[in-house]
């Protein structure tokens, strides 16, 4: 248990702060390490160099270059809904990360149905992306639009089956309970390094990946912003401060994602708890796990998204037919095997 | 009988505000003038019951309904209406004379769902807690209810689902 013992207020207040840094310190680390630095590098050439050492302050000049462009509407927009769209997306993005735990005592909210929340709540995006996609007025914003809803519709399923392995595993939906499960398991009785599921469920992990590369639109499955078909796909009208919008919630939502599949794959904040002798049953995990529990979140997070950046440079994007093909005909069908396999063994053993 | 010290100001407060946010959305509904504003007025509406659900503490049913209706039903509904007859700007025609025969029909549903309501629950109150400790609203004990009394009516739902499923594989085959 904690030693301070904060009021509801302070709580609430530590947990808005909380939140918008778990999105925005991801967002700005992995557009600077990977999109300005690592494509940079992987493409021989240096990437941003001028603003700050090695171009560190990057970022910041971006930001200011957007907050100062002009707000545009074209003319024949639906205005009140091409505002809103860019907000859907990023609530969709503060939404998801509100269930994620950073350490024993450091979550936002202990929810019980928290991986059943996550998806329904990954969702949402989806409305936004319409909503931007048929108001702009445009024929290549509508057919982004329409191609992100076909996609992200077609990879939601995938990303809920391959989740459902883990519940099955770890038998709760508590995002929580089911890093404690991790850490406290033992593989045939050796407790050295826990259960992380990604030993058990690795269909279910790569099948996860894949359709959070999906969902996130990124490289091989940009097709709803294929460049070269349809200038900017759902954002080609937008400019200023809600297309900076757009885009933050692009790589906030990569990093929320990452930080979720460290959580179900990979023991989350967890230590595996036989190291330091504490005991998941009565919860007797140190305090400094709220410190060191975050830092651990974020080296994870760091990793796995560097994985989907790294796939974002490295493949060429699959075609609309082949896209849908790889989900409904694929992933799912091995996605719905591993459940099959995953309860047969949960009874068996 | 309800005591004042029973009522819960802050809950009933959040449900005022969910309430007339819902009831001006629902006006959306049937008064926009376009397809696509109707459809989304519809999402608030949805949006405005699972924020009830939470209120209930219902967090499982909240959550399904964000998933089944936002993320599904809503988005498919507005991928289709894009599909088909997207215009930016108004739409003439949506009210047609049926509207006559529509209302008393809402009227009825509304008495209906009003009576089973209070007959049904009344004052009940939520049990904070079952007997084993458990709280009536966790995962665990409502998939406990659907896996052993409720199992028939569940598995008579799925297979109205897959009726339906292939029902509309033989509509769209061409073949």
């Amino acid at each position: 248990m904690l030693a301070v013992d904060l009021p509801y207020w302070a709580q609430s207040l530590l947990r808005v702060l909380g939140g918008t840094v778990a999105v925005l310190l991801p967002a700005g680390t992995i557009v600077y390490l990977f999109l300005f630095k690592m494509m940079s590098f992987m493409q021989s050439r240096l990437g941003p160099m001028e603003a700050g050492p090695y171009g560190s302050m990057q970022l910041f000049a971006e930001v200011g270059k957007w907050l100062q462009k002009e707000d545009l509407a074209p003319d024949g927009a639906d205005k009140r809904i091409y505002r809103m769209a860019p907000l859907v997306v990023l609530v969709s993005t503060f939404l998801l990360v509100a269930v994620v735990p950073f350490g024993p005592d450091a979550y936002f909210t202990n929810f019980d149905a928290g991986v059943f929340y996550m998806l329904a709540v990954s969702s949402i995006s989806t409305l936004g992306i319409l909503m931007a996609g048929w108001s702009s007025a445009n024929k290549y914003s509508l057919l982004g639009g329409l191609r992100a809803a076909g996609q992200l519709i077609a990879y939601e399923l995938p990303m809920v089956l391959a989740v459902l392995g883990v519940v099955i595993q770890a038998g709760t939906m508590n995002l929580q309970q089911i890093v404690v499960k991790q850490n406290s398991d033992s593989i045939f009785g050796w407790d050295g390094l826990g259960n992380p599921y990604i030993l058990t469920q690795f269909i279910g992990f790569a099948i996860f990946m894949i359709a959070v590369q999906a969902e996130l639109t990124q490289t091989p499955f940009d097709m709803p912003i294929a460049e070269s078909e349809l200038v900017s796909g759902y954002m080609t009208e937008y400019s200023g401060f809600r297309f900076l919008m757009f885009f933050i919630a692009e790589f906030a939502t990569a990093g929320v994602f990452s930080l979720i599949a460290s959580v179900l794959f990979l023991g989350g904040w967890g230590v595996p708890f036989s190291w330091f002798g504490w005991d998941a049953t009565t919860g007797s995990v140190d305090n400094w796990m709220n410190v060191a529990g975050p830092i651990i979140m974020i080296t994870k997070m760091m990793a796995l998204s560097g994985i989907i950046m790294w796939v974002r440079f490295s493949y060429p994007r699959f075609r609309e037919d082949q896209l849908q093909r790889f989900a409904w005909k694929v992933l799912i069908p091995v996605s719905l095997l591993n459940i099959m396999l995953t309860a047969i063994l949960k009874v068996a053993f | 009988m309800v005591l004042a010290s029973d009522i819960q100001v802050a809950q009933n407060v959040g449900f005022a505000i969910i309430a007339l946010m819902m009831i001006i959305a629902g006006v959306g509904v049937i008064a926009a003038r376009n397809v696509v504003h109707a459809a989304l007025s519809l999402v608030v509406v949805m949006a405005g019951a699972a924020a009830n659900y939470v209120l209930l503490s219902a967090e499982f049913v909240a959550v399904t309904q964000v998933l089944v209706y936002i993320g599904a039903v809503m988005v498919l509904f507005l991928f289709g209406v894009m599909l088909t007859r997207a215009q930016v700007g108004k739409d003439a025609e949506l009210n047609n004379k049926n509207a006559v025969v529509a209302a008393p029909v809402a009227l009825l549903l509304f008495g209906v769902l009003a009576y089973v309501l209070l007959k049904g629950f009344s004052d009940d109150k939520i049990a904070a807690t079952t007997g084993n400790g458990a709280k009536p609203q966790d995962t665990a004990v409502i998939s406990d209810l659907i896996f052993k009394p409720y199992l028939l009516p569940f598995w008579a739902l799925s297979f109205v689902l897959l009726a339906a499923v292939i029902g509309a594989i033989v509509l769209a085959r061409k073949d």
